[in-house]
């Protein structure tokens, strides 16, 4: 992979800077044309993904010799086979018998970080979401292996009774209404053509949806500066509802997944993207 | 397919072929035995954090109901509950005045924060009603998923019984709509007295911007 690392991040830079001006422009004018204009913004920024960044970085420390057990973690079976990265997060999440449960990316990760390099659990779960001044390996590692699914159709099993049992359990999720708010995904997501202020919201409950949303996870996201994966979308997507916070790799986030991923299924991948 | 596994016998233990009848022959999981493992999946895969303690996901009967019935239609006996359940509990201001000042409330309607495990406990705590609804005619950046409340006063009247109604929305949705997408502001003490009535001002003084 060879690109001009400077290039990318000053184009990001000042995509982030005309951004911040159409913004301060478009405010004055009548609704139509903000909408308008923030579809341009969205156009403009497909021009050069900082995602690809994070993409190396994760390549990089992928086969890099790591851990307890100085190994790199190019054995690590993602579901096609130990060391087959292509295409493996457009099949994702599925049932893994060496675990006897279905795990999602970032939870398969994890599982080859215990058993392969030798880290305990904790430390392989330790900071998954990464801040300007501290970088997150795991959203490195979400980037170069779901890089290696773009343009490659989603297709996630219900064959195992567990994949069907998560599926379930991720549906359930999508409907639980709790917290302060009365809030649910379906508040939000259970509907055509809503917005949240200006921002579209993908009705999750249709295969358009869910497809439109989900292969365009994870994303550069300009406002942050960062790289985020699925993970990430759904811990902050509780933290808007309301609820406590949604543990990294936990049971409901992988169910929740299972069930948006299932969704999705049929449609081309086409991630890391980048949005506002 | 039985054929297929017969042929193989020889190959597999007894183990093996015992857990592959099991897993062919167990049944799917009812839909009540599904919801049960959901409730119990949320209670390890949440941690209290902030503001946002682990209570949050007990659910009141409310909350349960509109789970259980949630995208199906509602029984009408189960929606006339949950309005019955919930206008019983809204709390009437004491001085039977609805009215605050519509300037404060449009300060509450365009507050995003409150209650998240990232937002400063000491406030401040809105109502963010613009991401749902369109108000006042200055704001563009408004949402959709509730409907527009521009001219709320001037099309409905400017009566006591329409900002009683209005008070009673913002306070409980759910005593007027069952399962409504819209937070209980005031039974789930996210707002309080106050800053329901000026919002309630917003929508139902003459003077309001959303009346103009």
């Amino acid at each position: 992979m060879k690109f001009d690392y400077t290039c990318v991040a000053a184009r990001a830079g000042m995509l982030a800077f005309s951004a911040a001006i159409a913004g301060g422009v478009t405010v004055a004018l009548a609704q139509d044309s903000t909408v308008e204009g923030i579809a341009k913004y969205r156009a403009a920024l497909q021009d050069g993904n900082p995602a690809e960044l994070w993409e190396a970085r994760g390549e990089g420390l992928w086969k890099t010799a790591r851990g307890p057990n100085k190994v790199s973690l190019q054995k690590c079976d993602l579901g096609l086979g130990p060391g087959v990265v292509k295409g493996a997060y457009a099949q994702l999440p599925k049932y893994f018998a060496d675990g006897d449960r279905v795990m999602d990316l970032e939870t398969r990760i994890v599982h080859c970080m215990v058993t392969l390099q030798g880290y305990t659990l904790d430390d392989a779960k330790k900071n998954p979401y990464g801040s300007s001044d501290r970088k997150a390996d795991m959203e490195a590692f979400v980037a170069y292996v779901t890089a290696e699914s773009r343009g490659i159709k989603m297709n996630v099993s219900d064959k195992h009774p567990k994949e069907q049992e998560a599926y379930r359990l991720g549906e359930k999720m999508f409907f639980f209404r709790g917290g302060s708010h009365d809030f649910s995904c379906a508040t939000c997501h259970g509907e055509d053509d809503k917005r949240i202020r200006l921002q579209d919201l993908p009705n999750l409950m249709k295969a358009e949806g869910a497809q439109k949303a989900y292969t365009t996870w994870p994303a550069y996201r300009v406002s942050q500066g960062e790289l985020r994966s699925f993970q990430w979308r759904l811990y902050d997507c509780f933290r808007q509802q309301r609820f406590p916070e949604l543990e990294f790799a936990s049971d409901a986030s992988i169910a929740l997944t299972t069930f948006l991923a299932r969704n999705a299924n049929g449609a081309a991948f086409d991630a890391p993207a980048i949005k506002r | 397919m039985r054929n297929g596994h017969i042929s193989k016998v020889g190959a597999l233990s007894v183990a093996a072929i015992v857990a592959a009848i099991a897993v062919a022959c167990a049944t799917p999981p009812t839909d009540r035995e599904i919801s049960a493992k959901a409730t119990e999946m949320l209670k390890t895969s949440f941690k209290a954090r902030g503001q946002a303690g682990m209570d949050r996901l007990d659910q009141d009967e409310t909350q349960r109901l509109c789970t259980q019935y949630a995208g199906k239609e509602i029984p009408k006996d189960v929606s006339e509950r949950i309005e019955q359940l919930n206008l019983q509990a809204v709390k009437w201001p004491s001085d039977g005045n609805y009215l605050g000042d519509f300037k404060n409330g449009e300060r509450v309607a365009q507050e995003g924060r409150g209650k998240q495990f990232s937002d400063d406990p000491k406030g401040p705590v809105g109502g963010n009603c613009y991401a749902c609804h369109q108000i006042g005619p200055q704001e563009v950046s408004f949402g959709t998923i509730g409907p527009s409340l521009r001219h709320f006063g001037k099309l409905r009247g400017y009566n006591d019984d329409i900002r009683k109604y209005a008070f009673g929305k913002i306070w409980n949705a759910d005593a007027y709509a069952a399962c409504s997408n819209m937070p209980r502001f005031g039974h789930a003490q996210i707002l309080s007295e106050q800053q329901v009535k000026d919002l309630v001002a917003l929508l139902m003084d003459p003077e309001s911007p959303v009346n103009k």
